[in-house]
């Protein structure tokens, strides 16, 4: 991985030198190697590009507002990135002229909650040799399987390989995309009383601080239903236990068939809830349904719920087993 | 619960498309073909025009059972609107569903300007199934109850 | 001091529980948070911070304020109730137990919040150090101590037994009320909590945010913090969302919304995050249209603004929450090293 960010800051560092490139959007490094930050580089700040197994953060909502500003603007996409760069030029949100699009390789990232999860407190750093991840903590050192601390998203990887790319620094592998409906399986085969009260566990500890929403490159809306006052359903606060479920179907539901399923939602949640589960309920009902779709892959190609076929199901026929 | 408040009626909202189901309602009331006084109508312009947010409000604000109506499939008024509306639905249903929400408090039923009868007897299977489900306790908002 | 085995406290919880709302930290779907105490709850005192903070006892999410029932052309206008019954809070790490304070300043000075005022008066706080600060942590940085936090009681785990002090009148007759349970400490037991302090002020100091340097932030040069060129790098990730607002010990904002129920209105106040877009909405719009303004009051307020109105308190106490949940990483730690810690040398 080393090899790969000095590749990739030194490119960074060349588009900017060469004036290609007014601007680059990356990653930054904190304190304590967890604590990565997107960032907006120039050629004053480019030493602090970094490409770590804590770069999580899908940076391609960012170039709606990136795409609208003078000159080009260069931006680092690991693969599952590039689906919603894809779905957004898709929906016209992003200039796609302005943009130019750097693929860079990616092995799976980290996520930090797993380490605490695990018991490591007081991270100071962490190091990845690609087998494990040695962490450095105020309690002494731990090595955990590198395996069990990865993110959500990267458990239900979708494969190496970019949607789109003006270059690539890094291979693309062939990686066969692992399975990610194992647990909404496991959710259908409940009772119906199960379910409900799993969701009720989970959604009762939404804060509702909307970072689900502004994170989702799918939620690109200029005012959210949820913030317009107009809209009657607008909420600051899970003030009945009816909101958090309002929210929660609503906000999927927006996002039902341009969810590339990139696992930003639950990666930053807070409170940890499960978020994707939704999401790929939407997903894998869509595809039995209707017939397999991914969003962000084919920008022509119309997402189910935008289109149709005179030979559709009926609505009671929702749960005939495929 | 509700089974022993032998009293309780259940509210029901029936949103009806403009053009075919709308109109089948109004044949069964001028045909004299009765349907249960808990449907509440509410017309919209086609089935499609049914925002997801709608169907919760309406449990919200204490509706027992939602059904949307409109035209077969191949009849629409605007051509294709209800093959939308029905791919909205079936995921929607399915999504209801996988929360742990009844899978009959929402229904869907195609009711054409000439089918009064049919209108009348969709109403009545409905209001019966909702009868027996009982009262909405998983998408009700405490507040509007009070 | 009191001492009784981390094993036997399910007692002492059952008997606060009987006259008073007990709250403390309890896990629940993997997440740990100050609930409401009830028989069987899977108590976690040993996690050193709650996703949210304890403010929640007296400064709740969401509070109502009034309602209006309508019926017919009668309006009625209902009052709530002001909270009367007891509240134990039980837990509370050094931070949160300072955030009161600066609550207190926000709530109870100017404008006395009633429902905050009386919340807080009927609440006992049994403080609890923390044996295991964290990376994250910089209470030390505003004069916090926790080996020894503020509270009615406080107390210590060493090894598998709490001690509990109590400091006030209020806190000496919880103690009281519990003395069947709890057996004298003697001055074995004494030194050894001596000892854990001693030992948490070592971790502590050697935390690598402890040092943090307020220098810059000394209630002067306002314009100058303003106007820094430095604000727009610093937000330039910030999605806007309301993460380290709502997980933070110290903000204190607030919208009044109305909700109508199918019967009337009712109004209610409800935790607001100046991150927001709709924040401080008015009629003529909003007064700081881009998110740099929006995320520069937020460090503006807690290191400026308000020491500058409250004799030099900060609205923060370096819990480090932020540190941890902002979903792009931004913090307030980020922010002072960029603004602050320069002045030194000037």
């Amino acid at each position: 991985m080393q090899g790969i960010e000095k590749a990739a800051k030194q490119r960074a560092e060349e588009l900017l030198n060469s004036g290609e490139v007014a601007r680059v959007i990356g990653w930054k490094e904190g304190d304590f190697s967890y604590d990565v930050s997107p960032a907006t580089f120039t050629k004053e700040n480019v030493q602090d590009f970094a490409y770590t197994p804590f770069c999580g953060a899908n940076l391609s909502k960012y170039l709606i507002e990136e795409s609208k500003k003078e000159g080009k603007t260069a931006v680092f996409l690991k693969p599952c990135d590039t689906y919603s760069f894809n779905q957004l030029c898709k929906e016209h949100r992003i200039n796609r002229d302005n943009i130019y699009v750097v693929g860079i390789e990616c092995d799976g990232k980290i996520d930090v909650d797993k380490i605490r999860v695990r018991g490591v407190d007081g991270i100071l750093s962490a190091s990845d040799d690609g087998e494990n991840v040695a962490v450095n903590t105020l309690y002494g050192e731990k090595t955990l399987k590198r395996e069990d601390l990865l993110l959500e998203k990267c458990r239900a990887c979708k494969g190496k390989k970019h949607m789109v790319s003006d270059e690539l620094i890094g291979e693309e592998k062939d990686d066969a995309p692992r399975p990610r409906f194992t647990m909404v399986e496991k959710l259908e085969n409940m009772t119906e009383e199960e379910r409900f009260a799993f969701w009720k566990k989970e959604l009762s500890k939404c804060i509702r601080c909307n970072a689900c929403r502004n994170v989702c490159p799918a939620c690109s809306c200029v005012n959210c239903v949820f913030d317009n006052p107009a809209s009657n359903i607008a909420s600051k606060a899970n003030a009945d236990s009816f909101e958090e479920k309002l929210y929660h179907i609503i906000r999927a539901w927006h996002v039902a068939g341009r969810c590339t399923d990139c696992g930003e939602c639950s990666r930053v949640c807070p409170q940890g809830i499960p978020l994707h589960l939704i999401n790929r309920k939407f997903i894998k009902d869509m595809n039995g349904f209707y017939g397999e779709y991914q969003a962000g892959v084919n920008i022509e190609v119309n997402a189910p719920l935008n289109s149709y076929d005179v030979s559709d199901r009926e609505p009671k026929d929702f749960d005939s087993k495929e | 619960m509700q089974v022993e408040n032998k009293e309780w009626k259940p509210k029901i909202v029936a949103f009806c498309c403009n053009w075919c189901s709308y109109a089948g309602a109004d044949l069964a009331g001028s045909s004299r073909l009765s349907y249960p006084a808990e449907v509440k109508i509410i017309r919209i312009p086609c089935s499609c025009r049914l925002n997801p947010t709608f169907i919760l409000k309406a449990f919200q604000r204490g509706a027992d059972g939602v059904i949307l109506c409109g035209c077969h499939p191949g009849d629409c008024h605007y051509t294709s609107g209800n093959y939308f509306a029905r791919r909205r639905m079936t995921t929607l249903f399915s999504m209801l569903n996988y929360l742990g929400i009844e899978k009959g408090r929402t229904r869907v039923e195609w009711v054409s300007a000439a089918e009064g009868a049919r209108f009348s007897q969709v109403m009545n299977d409905f209001v019966k199934s909702i009868t027996e489900l009982g009262e909405n306790r998983k998408l009700e908002d405490l507040r509007c109850k009070e | 001091m009191k001492k009784i085995a981390v094993t036997e406290l399910n007692s002492v919880f059952r008997a606060i529980a009987e006259n008073a709302d007990l709250f403390l930290p309890v896990k629940k779907s993997g997440q740990t948070d100050f609930c409401k105490w009830e028989e069987g709850d899977k108590v976690d005192l040993h996690k050193l911070k709650t996703t949210k903070s304890a403010k929640n006892a007296f400064f709740p999410q969401i509070q109502d304020l009034v309602k209006f029932q309508v019926s017919g052309k009668e309006i009625t206008v209902e009052d709530p109730a002001l909270p009367d019954k007891k509240q134990v809070i039980f837990g509370v790490k050094a931070c949160d137990a300072a955030s009161f304070d600066i609550l207190d300043m926000a709530f109870t000075e100017d404008f006395p919040d009633t429902f905050y005022s009386a919340r807080r008066e009927n609440t006992t706080i049994v403080s609890l150090a923390c044996n295991k600060p964290d990376e994250a942590c910089f209470c030390k940085v505003y004069g916090i101590d926790a080996s020894e936090p503020k509270g009615d009681v406080v107390s210590w785990i060493v090894g598998d037994t709490l001690y509990l002090q109590p400091i006030t009148d209020k806190g000496n007759a919880l103690v009281e009320s519990l003395s069947d349970l709890l057996s004298d400490a003697d001055e074995k037991d004494v030194s050894a909590v001596e000892e854990k302090k001693a030992e948490i002020k070592e971790i502590i100091d050697r935390l690598p945010y402890s040092h943090l340097n307020l220098k810059g932030f000394d209630g002067e040069h306002l314009m100058e913090k303003f106007n820094s060129e430095k604000w727009g790098e610093l937000a330039s990730a910030c999605l806007g969302c309301g993460t380290c607002t709502f997980v933070c010990p110290t903000c204190q904002c607030y919208d009044i919304k109305d909700f109508k129920t199918n019967k009337g209105v009712r109004r209610f106040k409800c935790w607001d995050s100046c991150m927001y877009s709709d924040f401080t909405l008015t009629a003529g719009g909003q007064p700081r249209p881009t998110q740099m303004q929006r995320y520069r009051q937020r460090f503006m307020h807690k290191l400026v603004y308000f020491p500058s109105n409250h004799g030099g308190v900060y609205s923060c106490v370096g819990c480090g929450r932020c540190v941890q949940k902002c979903p792009q990483m931004l913090n307030i730690v980020k922010v002072i090293k960029v603004l602050g810690e320069k002045k030194d040398n000037e």
